[in-house]
């Protein structure tokens, strides 16, 4: 199922209106500078937050609409969320933690092991690392088999390794996701390693030419041989 | 404590018009003197007042002067020592938590239970540990709403004054010093929790 989102909010020091779609299988990045509305915009996606205009379209769903009145409550909309910092619950342990809204608590097992926690399962957050943490957090959302998976900025807060380690095991765990990915960061090799689409955001608004900007800025090798190995994505520009 | 919680979970996670009135109505108790508190449950619980009608109709019997009276009145009179410290505690909880519940498809009501009480249980042992020393104190209140009746609304405080007022300063003292531990163990054991709160 695709999402297609088009909608407005008045922030404090600027007016976000966006409009973008993200097909299923597809991973859409939304890139941009830290306080361009980028978490505003993935909020109102789970329906933490409401747009003041616009609407909100899953499929044949309607989860927002300003002009209907409609805004489906967060529990309704059956995603996946991925909180920039540690939100797992401090009472129970990852495993307990993963099952907790699962489909299947027999696949939370594969699930953990698939992101290298399995071992750890029995421990609670406080004792483990934030990129393990994180690792967790990814297995609680993709358990409850979402509809689609909404991750915030989910390794900005990890050192650089376990930041790669991380996002590599995520594009391998994306081949196996039939669902919309909407993954927001400010991080430019994050995002092309990991796009199928890119929405630049800026001061609330979609700026191409902020992202060509950075992109040129950009002189890390990987990002030169991302560019070359998918000629698609400098289309998307 | 029943009680006490969804007031706390209101108070904490809610706004509402004129929620600094009703709040501030909810910690009355702390503020008047117990004599007052008393006067107005005697007016409320007799048989013409608002609960003790209420009361009348459903069992056909009084409330003043009898054990559920008085566990009433305790109850109205400790609410604001419970919903303090609750109301602290559920405050306490990082926010992002109950949304993280709220994105996994959890209803307020089930996001209450399975995140909020498991994250707040040493505000509420502090909280039931405060309510349960200062019913064990009261001593006004009570003896306005339930009197002294041996065996039905006669309680260790009223017990203790009788006995000094009767000169029986023997007994009065036998019943004042087993307070004394007791009293200084659970208020550690609040000290002790509330340590948890903090960290």
């Amino acid at each position: 199922m695709t999402i297609e989102v088009s909608f407005k909010k008045s922030l404090k020091y600027f007016d976000l209106d966006i409009s973008f779609s993200c097909a299923k299988n597809s991973l859409l990045v939304i890139i941009g500078p830290s306080g361009g509305g980028k978490t505003t915009i993935i909020r109102m996606l789970a329906g933490l937050e409401k747009p003041d205009a616009g609407q909100i379209i899953f499929g044949d769903e309607v989860w927002f609409d300003s002009i209907q009145n409609v805004n489906l409550a967060p529990q309704k909309r059956h995603l996946g969320y991925v909180f920039q910092d540690y939100t797992l619950f401090p009472h129970l342990n990852l495993f307990e933690n993963a099952a907790f809204a699962a489909v299947d608590k027999k696949e939370v097992d594969n699930l953990l092991e698939f992101f290298k926690i399995g071992h750890l399962k029995k421990r609670k957050p406080h004792m483990v690392s934030g990129g393990e943490r994180q690792r967790c957090a990814i297995c609680q959302a993709l358990a409850r088999h979402p509809r689609i998976l909404l991750l915030d900025e989910p390794f900005s807060a990890l050192d650089a390794i376990t930041r790669r380690d991380l996002r590599e095991e995520l594009k391998n765990f994306k081949s196996s996701m039939s669902f919309p990915v909407i993954y927001v960061t400010h991080d430019i090799t994050e995002a092309l390693y990991l796009a199928d689409e890119i929405s630049p955001v800026v001061d609330g608004k979609i700026d191409h030419q902020w992202l060509q900007k950075m992109i040129s800025r950009e002189p890390s090798a990987e990002l030169t041989m991302r560019a070359a190995r998918e000629p698609r994505l400098a289309l998307a520009y | 404590m029943l009680t006490a919680s969804p007031v706390a979970y209101l108070l904490a996670y809610y706004r509402f018009t004129g929620k600094s009135f009703v709040e501030a109505l909810l910690y009355l108790p702390m503020a008047l003197p117990p004599t007052v508190i008393g006067f107005y449950l005697i007016i409320l619980m007799g048989p013409k007042g608002f609960i003790g009608k209420a009361w009348g109709l459903f069992t056909g019997d009084y409330l003043l002067f009898t054990f559920i009276g008085i566990t009433i009145a305790s109850i109205i009179y400790s609410l604001p020592f419970a919903v303090q410290p609750m109301k602290a505690a559920f405050a306490k909880i990082d926010r992002r938590l109950l949304e993280a519940a709220y994105v996994l498809g959890l209803s307020k009501r089930v996001t209450f239970f399975r995140v909020i009480i498991p994250n707040s249980l040493n505000g509420i042992a502090a909280a039931a540990i405060l309510v349960f020393l200062h019913s064990l104190g009261a001593f006004g209140v009570l003896l306005m709403v339930g009197g002294s009746i041996p065996g039905k609304t006669k309680v260790a405080s009223i017990a203790i004054y009788e006995a000094v007022e009767m000169m029986n300063y023997q007994a009065a003292g036998m019943m004042a010093v087993s307070f004394i531990p007791f009293s200084y163990a659970f208020l550690l054991l609040i000290n002790k929790f509330n340590k948890g709160i903090e960290t």
